[in-house]
């Protein structure tokens, strides 16, 4: 088996080097963007055991797979140079061979075999339950992500932090545009850390392939995966199953930090989370005007809503209604809150009560309601939203 | 050509034969589920009796955790009493949520519970659930909810953690109550 | 009543009275019964199909030259994919082979016609409808089904479209022309043999055919069971897929993959008998290991409805399915292995000469063998984690499907093109044909291997910019790839049309079987008393 392994590495590291010239002359003929890193030609090694083993199994599968095909197709060209009918060759008439056709199957069933066991052994090592340092609750959401600390009062959404001038090619793209967002996960290193993996409306995959961790975020029932991380580094990732319209616009990001500084980071966001708390009370006794109201309102509809709502507020006819001139946007202002605080069930539209602060949440419906020739003239403010959410008044 | 209408008599059977195969594959997933666990299905009521006849297992202490999410549109609040418990296998444990109906309707809730690892949902015995029943609330009102359950002593030894979520679902029409 | 007269049923010849054709247009070709005009009905429309899927794949091909959003919005990108998807195996594939049934089974086992000539009528003229209604949905409000050709709930029932009830129907009428094919082709093999024609005299193509067809009446209905659980649950308030009825959207994989995964050899079994038949022929030799090719055939069949569970190992799935369904997985390249062996075999000493049909036959051999190594990396549930909805099976099942299985169709037409028109197909246009598409598929599809593995996932109409080179080569390789089945277009439009060579009853020196034994093109009705079999 070590002298397969040594095969195995020294064919990788020649296949790297086979990459890197493809590479650069791939980069000659297409180089649109300067910015392009280079794309790796292999899978991942990763950076937890498990992913190693990965790797490992399939890099043998796939040497195994290329040395079967080499001797199936050096036959048949063998046959095609030398067995052709302009080189005077007869045909032979033999059409069976017992002895062969036995030996061409038994041989694959032990390749198999020898397969098998690797797969299995890792198989097994993935499907570890054993006790976990931390517990991170995944849940998929159309189209971003939702992390809870279990057992800390730790949780906030992740969004997709490229904006949409540069999807829509208006800006230049970043380096790392599509996978980036605004607030990654943050894990330690070297402790078991266990997810677990749900969806609040279709089916999404939560997938970090430096993790070897792909695991399907299914509505109403939860899912378990572990990894346990060697390196400290920035890990991205993207949602890998189809879950609607920006399924290619819901990344994942992880920043693995060393234990001290990862358990520094939790116990300040728990103060952040106790802070905002406190500053929510704040925010109750403010009152903003319609200028600061329209200019927030404006950013975070673009961030949050643009997408669905489009930009111009007149939606996707059929798909996502328009706010432009709509009931909801232009009549009762407590309805309007309601719906966005709270979402609509059985539709795209979401709950954004736990995702915006109650000052962006009344901008945001403030924007909807003036933007766009809809002029109702309303100033929403803070003390607002938080009464609908507190059942006042309704 | 009697002999081929027969055949395709027999060849129709097969097709409305596999229609209804189909959906018998409906009846037949929860079956598999319940045999292996798939997907963190718990099997339904547990009779009480069946925990008295196990005895407790004081060496082992297995962890249980309790999450909760509400389906997306739905104003609920439901929160476990405490997020873990620390239990011996074969041995009654009662448990509390507490359900807030956040909204202006009257409301019906629906528990689905779901229990990770898959292969220990077998063995997280629950003898009373809200999840049986369905939570009528109307708005405004707060409701505790019990939960008893027993961890079966046959547990898999690799297993030292289970973990149980509860996801809430607002039922369509409202039910007239009782 | 048999006629010796060249009459040509694709071309538009001089009605011959002696054939007892049908006369006018309409009375021919709507009302037709005979298994030939039927046939040629399929190929046609099957080809229309393709070059419609076709369409759609160069959309997607061209938003994803470049990073960015640049000619459709994400919405109608999903449209785009899932069209394509349920256009190509519906539409193209499939009927392709039921035309190639139904022109070729009856000739080769020396029966007068199909066994149920009314009933294949109708099962080719559903067709045309439901793809019509299935287009449709495009252009009305809120758009086509978006949900990918798999249509997983809840995607497809909660959150799909208002036309998804149309999509339903659709897929309905296309399960029934499927199944009534299936039915017919059955019914056929077993009672319409000419005397002397036992089963295991039977060519390959009809093997595999007839057990492609037990397939389809096993499967097929199942696709219709899940479909109309689709229905029910978007409108009708049933939750068989809805947590909170106590249904479950995994169920919904497990009814679509049991379908599904044999449906994956539904479009793959009919190809090997299509390559048993060509390699022989133009190694001058016969097909070694015939038996060992109908019991590799049939255990690949059975074998696919124990493995559909390799498609959802990342649902979430106790270790014991798991090793269950990849060792399963694994044996099929045993009898798949087995068929490459033979036709290796069957060209090992022969007298080999390389005309178009065996050009493909070939690239088909070595391009399927690929598709089916990524195949059995996938079968690995462990490192299929890493592979699985990445670019890595989409370059997996393009290899199976589109170097596979439409190889196989093109060899095909080029076989049996001079037996259908009575022409020879124009050699120089059908290797540039070869050539190009050859070049063109690999170019297309080899690069999606190294995007899945860096981590590209399928499904999404824009990427991050280290995908992008790649992405450019792919895009290129998929227009070049669109372009080149035009010449095919030409070529097939030439011989109907009656130009070029005239073909010979049996244009292949090496060609064996009864379809070499009538004039060619093949006369409207064949085998009328039966033929002698030796």
């Amino acid at each position: 088996m070590s002298q397969l392994e040594r095969s195995v590495i020294t064919i990788s590291s020649l296949i790297r080097s086979v990459h890197k010239c493809g590479y650069l002359v791939l980069m000659m003929g297409f180089s649109n963007s300067a910015l392009a890193k280079s794309m790796p030609f292999n899978l991942t090694e990763g950076v937890t055991d498990v992913s190693q083993q990965v790797y490992d199994l399939h890099m043998t599968i796939f040497i195994i797979c290329c040395v079967i095909g080499l001797v199936v197709f050096a036959a048949m060209f063998w046959a095609i140079f030398n067995h052709r009918k302009d080189k005077g060759a007869q045909a032979a008439q033999f059409h069976e061979n017992t002895k062969v056709e036995i030996i061409w199957t038994a041989i694959p069933f032990v390749i198999l075999i020898g397969m098998a066991i690797p797969a299995t052994k890792t198989l097994i090592a993935m499907e570890d339950p054993s006790d976990a340092d931390l517990t991170i609750q995944v849940t998929g959401s159309q189209w971003k992500w939702h992390y809870k600390y279990f057992g800390h009062d730790v949780e906030y959404y992740s969004l997709l932090a490229s904006r949409q001038d540069q999807i829509h090619n208006q800006k230049q793209k970043r380096e790392n545009y599509l996978l980036e967002v605004d607030y990654p996960l943050v894990l330690p290193v070297g402790q078991k850390v266990r997810f677990l993996v749900t969806s609040e409306d279709v089916i999404h995959s939560w997938w970090v392939p430096a993790f070897a961790v792909k695991k399907d975020a299914n509505p109403g029932f939860i899912n378990e995966a572990w990894t346990r991380i060697n390196e400290p580094g920035i890990y991205r990732g993207q949602c890998a199953e189809l879950c609607g319209k920006d399924h290619g616009f819901m990344p994942i990001v992880v920043i693995a930090k060393p234990v001290d500084e990862f358990e520094t980071w939790l116990a300040e966001q728990e103060q952040k989370a106790v802070a905002a708390k406190a500053e929510e009370q704040a925010m109750l006794a403010m009152s903003m005007d319609m200028d600061e109201m329209m200019q927030l309102g404006e950013q975070v509809y673009n961030k949050h809503c643009a997408a669905c709502h489009q930009a111009n507020g007149e939606g996707l006819a059929g798909v996502f209604p328009a706010l432009k001139g709509s009931q909801i946007a232009t009549q009762d202002i407590l309805g309007h809150i309601n719906i966005v605080v709270h979402g609509k069930s059985g539709t795209a539209m979401q709950a954004f009560g736990k995702q915006l602060t109650l000052k962006e949440l009344a901008a945001v419906i403030g924007y909807e309601r003036n933007a766009w020739d809809n002029n109702t003239g309303d100033v929403i403010q803070p003390a607002q939203v938080k009464a609908v959410m507190q059942q006042k008044d309704l | 050509m009697a002999s081929s209408r027969r055949l395709v008599g027999g060849l129709c059977l097969v097709v409305v034969g596999m229609f209804g195969f189909g959906f018998a594959l409906v009846p037949l997933y929860q079956v598999f589920c319940d045999l292996t666990g798939l997907n963190g299905k718990t099997s339904n009521i547990v009779n009480a009796q069946a925990q008295s006849s196990q005895g407790v297992d004081l060496e082992r202490i297995v962890t249980v955790e309790f999450v909760t999410y509400i389906s997306k549109g739905m104003q609920w609040q439901l929160t476990p009493k405490v997020e873990q418990l620390k239990v011996h296998p074969g041995q009654m444990y009662e448990m509390e949520f507490i359900a807030t109906n956040l909204s202006a309707k009257d409301q019906v809730g629906q528990a689905v519970p779901s229990v990770s690892p898959g292969q220990g949902a077998n063995y997280l015995n629950k003898t009373e659930c809200f999840c049986f029943n369905q939570q009528p609330l109307a708005a405004g009102e707060t409701a505790t909810l019990p939960l008893r359950f027993f961890v079966d002593t046959e547990l898999p030894k690799n297993i030292s953690t289970l973990t149980l979520s509860y996801t809430l679902y607002e039922l369509p029409q409202p039910q007239q109550k009782g | 009543m048999s006629t010796g007269s060249a009459s040509n049923p694709l071309a538009s010849g001089v009605d011959d009275h002696h054939n007892h054709k049908p006369n006018g247009f309409f009375a021919r070709w709507v009302f037709t019964t005979n298994h030939k005009d039927i046939g040629s009905l399929y190929l046609l429309f099957s080809f229309a199909m393709f070059l419609t899927g076709g369409a759609m794949a160069m959309v997607i091909r061209a938003e994803l030259f470049q990073p960015g959003l640049q000619l459709v919005e994400p919405n109608f990108f999903n449209q785009m994919t899932t069209v394509h998807g349920l256009i190509m195996v519906f539409g193209a594939v499939m009927p392709a082979f039921v035309g190639l049934a139904n022109w070729m089974i009856p000739v080769m086992i020396g029966a007068p016609d199909m066994a149920l000539p009314r009933m294949n009528n109708w099962s080719f003229w559903i067709l045309p409808f439901a793809f019509s209604l299935m287009l449709m949905t495009l252009f009305m409000e809120g758009g086509g089904p978006n949900f990918g050709w798999t249509f997983y709930a809840p995607l497809s029932t909660k959150y799909s479209p208002d036309s998804t009830a149309l999509f339903v129907f659709a897929v309905h009428l296309m399960g029934i022309s499927s199944i009534m094919g299936a039915i017919n082709v059955i019914v056929t093999i077993v009672n319409l043999r000419a005397p002397g024609m036992t089963m295991m005299k039977l060519p390959l193509f009809v093997w595999t055919w007839l057990i492609t067809a037990f397939l389809l009446i096993a499967v097929m209905p199942v696709l219709a069971g899940a479909v109309t659980m689709v229905l029910t649950d978007k409108y009708f308030g049933t939750s068989f897929f809805d947590a909170a009825g106590g249904g479950d959207p995994v169920m919904f994989q497990h009814i679509f993959w049991f379908f599904g995964h044999p449906e994956v050899y539904i479009m793959i079994l009919p190809s090997f008998g299509i390559i048993s038949a060509i390699v022989p022929t133009f190694s001058r030799k016969p097909l070694f290991g015939y038996a060992s090719m109908v019991y590799a055939t049939a255990s690949i069949a059975g074998l696919s409805f124990l493995v559909w569970a390799h498609h959802m190992f990342t649902t979430g799935m106790p270790v014991a399915a798991e090793l269950f369904f990849m060792y399963c997985t694994m044996l099929i390249s045993i009898p798949t292995g087995v068929k490459v062996f033979n036709w290796v075999a069957t060209m090992w000493r022969g007298s080999l000469t390389f005309e178009v049909p065996m050009l493909f036959a070939i690239a088909f051999i070595v391009l399927f063998t690929i598709g089916g190594f990524s195949g059995l990396m996938l079968a690995i549930t462990p490192v299929d984690f890493q592979y699985h909805d990445t670019y890595f099976v989409v370059a997996h099942f393009h290899y199976v499907l589109v170097s596979g299985a439409i190889f196989s169709i093109m060899a095909a037409s080029y076989y049996w093109l001079p037996k259908w028109t009575g022409y020879m197909y124009d050699d120089y246009l059908a290797k540039w044909h070869f050539w190009c598409s050859l070049i063109s598929v690999n170019v297309l599809f080899f690069p999606m291997h190294f995007l899945g593995l860096a981590g590209m996932p399928r499904r999404i109409p824009d990427y991050a910019l280290q995908f992008a080179n790649v992405n450019a080569v792919v895009s290129l390789g998929g227009f070049a790839f669109g372009l080149s089945q035009l010449i095919f277009l030409v070529v097939v439009i030439k011989c109907m049309r009656g130009k070029g060579e005239r073909a010979a009853a049996k244009p292949w020196e090496g060609a064996e079987g009864l379809e070499w034994e009538m004039p060619s093109p093949a006369p409207y009705h064949t085998h009328t008393t039966p033929p002698e079999i030796k």
